[in-house]
């Protein structure tokens, strides 16, 4: 377990790890697209015939021969847009959480702390509740969708009003922040237990499957609708690599290094909150890759954000696209809920992180 | 069917992934409205049948057409063949790829069996769905018979196994109604974390305690819930039923009186905790009646019995 401990020291940024950062870079996008092709080939019905692979790229539906069709819709409607979910989610969490680690200086910051996740996810806690119901317009309006929707929304609103919270006179203050969010994250939890109170039966299953996460529930629909949120995001965050290296120095010295940090700050509260919010709707609660992986690359290619962020992207795609591939075909026919997979992954390392802090830090 | 042969027709459509697979929706979805209709889909071909929920595993091989699946939930416990079966996953998280992995040509599923998606995927893969509804009375049982022997084209089966089911159900309950104790019974579901979450009205257990000739000791609300410990005292019931399963279900009758809320209650000044079997109690299939004869007789023995 114990391996020799890395001695990160507080260090400038050196331009010595930028080649080796550069080749772990390129190392991840070749496994990136190995794992991707390796997680569509494989699955419960087995290996991927060549044949439907052919009609898949071709677009093209078989008919009649039942058997081939199977393969095909297996293909074309399960695995693909399961491995595009899930490389889109794990890239996002691992963004996500990379980003509030630059913004709060601190490497366990996570969506997950500031209540940005419990706010998404009482949204859609209160879709699978009162979907029925009480809130039966929305249900009506978005049939499908409401329950992403709602934890979309829950997400933004959460953020919006944690920033308002720690915006005094122009400025924000991310200590208090991340006290709002403990308490909003606190709320969030009493007003789920409130859910769970008056949940039926079945709203009550729904909700703790919904709570372990899966991307089982992956399709083309909700690619369409999440997906261009978080890819925008994705896309993006290199916009907040300079300003997030500096502000490792702290606020002062990165507003005197001309870094216009308070637009920088809303961007990237912004940034995570979408894209949490996206996740957290169309997965459920995945825990553990945001922390998980930006860490084990700061280990690897030190803090420099400018590589940080796409190789946490790269590297939170890899890792959930493999845990749900682990999934998929372990206890198959049945599927495990991805959100254990990574938990078990990422508690104990989560502790070890805690228990080794002495001595580490971001820089 | 006439119609979806027609768009059929079509022959192979040139168009990128996603028009073909909406069109493939479309055309899936005209064949298989019949599906959705109800009695009028035929599963009578059908020979590799996956089955969903406990209740129509039990129904099929009621039917003695066992032979017939080729996988099954992992709410089928019953009977022990059913076991023998590849297990698709919890009845509300079934894994669509893994339901195609074991090829089957049908699926029988309970009422509330998904997530939607992978039922969609499934239809979508031109596999015809058939749903049995759910309730929990005697006469629910009776349409899952119906429903399942019907889309089995096993109707005159299912018609002598209604008919049984339905004589021994009327006298078992009638037997219990005739029992002069009515005893308050408390379904505990599960008592973790020392919190009691019991069983209201509208749920499998509150069917059964009824059909059992007693009375469930929670009327305030329906489905289940937790009670707070002074409420528990209140509601005086005479008798603790719990389901016999691993974890905190097997909370033996000392833990179980131990707990300082339900140690102040009248099943706890005699001892009297019920433990049965969760698919045997609260399946709502073949074997209620027989259930209810158990129940009804347990409820009434003094100190703890486990069937």
């Amino acid at each position: 377990m114990s391996g020799p401990r890395a001695t990160a020291r507080a260090r400038p940024i050196e331009g010595d790890r930028a080649p080796r950062a550069r080749i772990v870079l390129g190392c991840l996008a070749l496994a990136l697209v190995a794992t991707a092709l390796a997680a569509l080939m494989t699955g419960a019905t087995g290996l991927a015939n060549p044949e439907a692979i052919r009609l898949m790229l071709a677009g093209e539906r078989p008919q009649g021969d039942l058997l081939l069709m199977r393969d095909v819709i297996v293909l074309a409607d399960i695995r693909l847009p399961r491995v595009i979910m899930a490389g889109l989610i794990g890239a996002s969490l691992a963004v996500s959480g990379a980003v509030m680690q630059g913004l709060f200086r601190n490497p366990l910051a996570d969506p997950g702390i500031v209540g940005v996740s419990s706010g998404a996810g009482l949204g859609a806690a209160a879709m699978i509740v009162l979907g029925g119901g009480l809130l039966a317009p929305v249900t009506a309006l978005f049939g499908g969708h409401a329950v992403s929707f709602a934890a979309f929304l829950g997400g933004l609103a959460t953020t919006a009003l944690l920033y308002r919270i720690g915006t005094r006179g122009g400025s924000t203050h991310i200590a208090t922040m991340l006290l709002a969010g403990i308490a909003l994250g606190a709320l969030a939890g009493a007003a789920l237990g409130l859910l769970v109170f008056v949940a039926d039966d079945r709203a009550l299953r729904d909700l703790s499957f919904w709570g372990l996460g899966s991307v089982a529930g992956a399709t083309w629909d909700k690619i369409l609708t999440a997906g261009p949120v978080i890819a925008l995001v994705l896309l993006l965050s290199p916009l907040l690599a300079r300003a997030l290296n500096a502000l490792v120095l702290g606020e002062a010295a990165a507003g005197h290094l001309g870094v216009n940090v308070q637009r920088q700050k809303r961007l990237a509260i912004v940034a995570v909150a979408a894209a949490t919010g996206a996740s957290v709707a169309v997965s459920g609660g995945i825990g553990f890759v945001g922390i998980v992986v930006p860490h084990l690359l700061r280990l690897t290619i030190g803090p420099d954000h400018r590589y940080l962020l796409p190789g946490s992207a790269l590297l939170g795609a890899i890792l959930l696209i493999a845990a749900d591939t682990v999934a998929r075909t372990l206890v198959a026919p049945a599927e495990l809920p991805i959100g254990i997979l990574t938990a078990l992954a990422g508690a104990p390392f989560f502790l070890w992180i805690l228990l080794t802090r002495r001595g580490f830090s971001l820089g | 069917m006439s119609a979806a042969e027609t768009r059929r027709k079509g022959g192979n459509r040139k168009a990128v992934a996603l028009i073909a697979a909406a069109a493939a929706h479309v055309s899936l979805a005209l064949s298989l409205s019949a599906a959705w209709a109800g009695p009028g889909d035929d599963l009578s071909q059908a020979r590799r049948i996956v089955a969903i929920g406990g209740s129509v595993t039990e129904i099929v091989y009621a039917l003695k057409a066992g032979d017939r699946l080729v996988a099954r939930d992992s709410t089928s416990t019953y009977p022990p063949e059913a076991q023998a079966l590849p297990d698709a996953g919890y009845i509300r998280a079934l894994n669509a790829e893994g339901v195609l992995a074991v090829t089957p040509d049908a699926i029988l599923a309970l009422e509330g069996s998904g997530p939607p998606e992978a039922l969609d995927v499934l239809k979508q893969a031109g596999i015809p769905l058939a749903m049995v509804p759910e309730s929990f009375t005697a006469e629910g049982i009776l349409a899952k018979i119906d429903r399942v022997g019907a889309a089995l084209g096993l109707s005159d089966a299912a018609a002598g196994l209604s008919a049984a089911v339905r004589s021994d159900l009327a006298a078992a309950m009638a037997e219990a109604a005739a029992r002069e104790t009515k005893p308050r019974v408390l379904f505990v579901l599960s008592l973790a974390g020392g919190r009691v979450l019991a069983s209201g009205t509208d749920t499998a257990a509150d069917g059964i305690i009824r059909m059992a000739g007693a009375i469930n000791a929670v009327e305030a609300f329906s489905g289940y819930k937790q009670l707070t410990d002074e409420a528990i005292a209140g509601l005086k019931p005479d008798v603790i039923l719990m389901m016999d399963r691993g974890g905190d279900h097997g909370a033996g009758a000392d833990e179980l009186f131990a707990h300082p809320a339900l140690a102040l209650t009248p099943a706890a000044a005699s001892r009297r905790l019920v433990r049965m079997d969760g698919l045997y109690l609260l399946g709502f299939g073949p074997r209620t009646a027989a259930a209810v004869r158990d129940l009804a007789v347990a409820l009434r023995q003094p100190g703890s019995t486990a069937q």
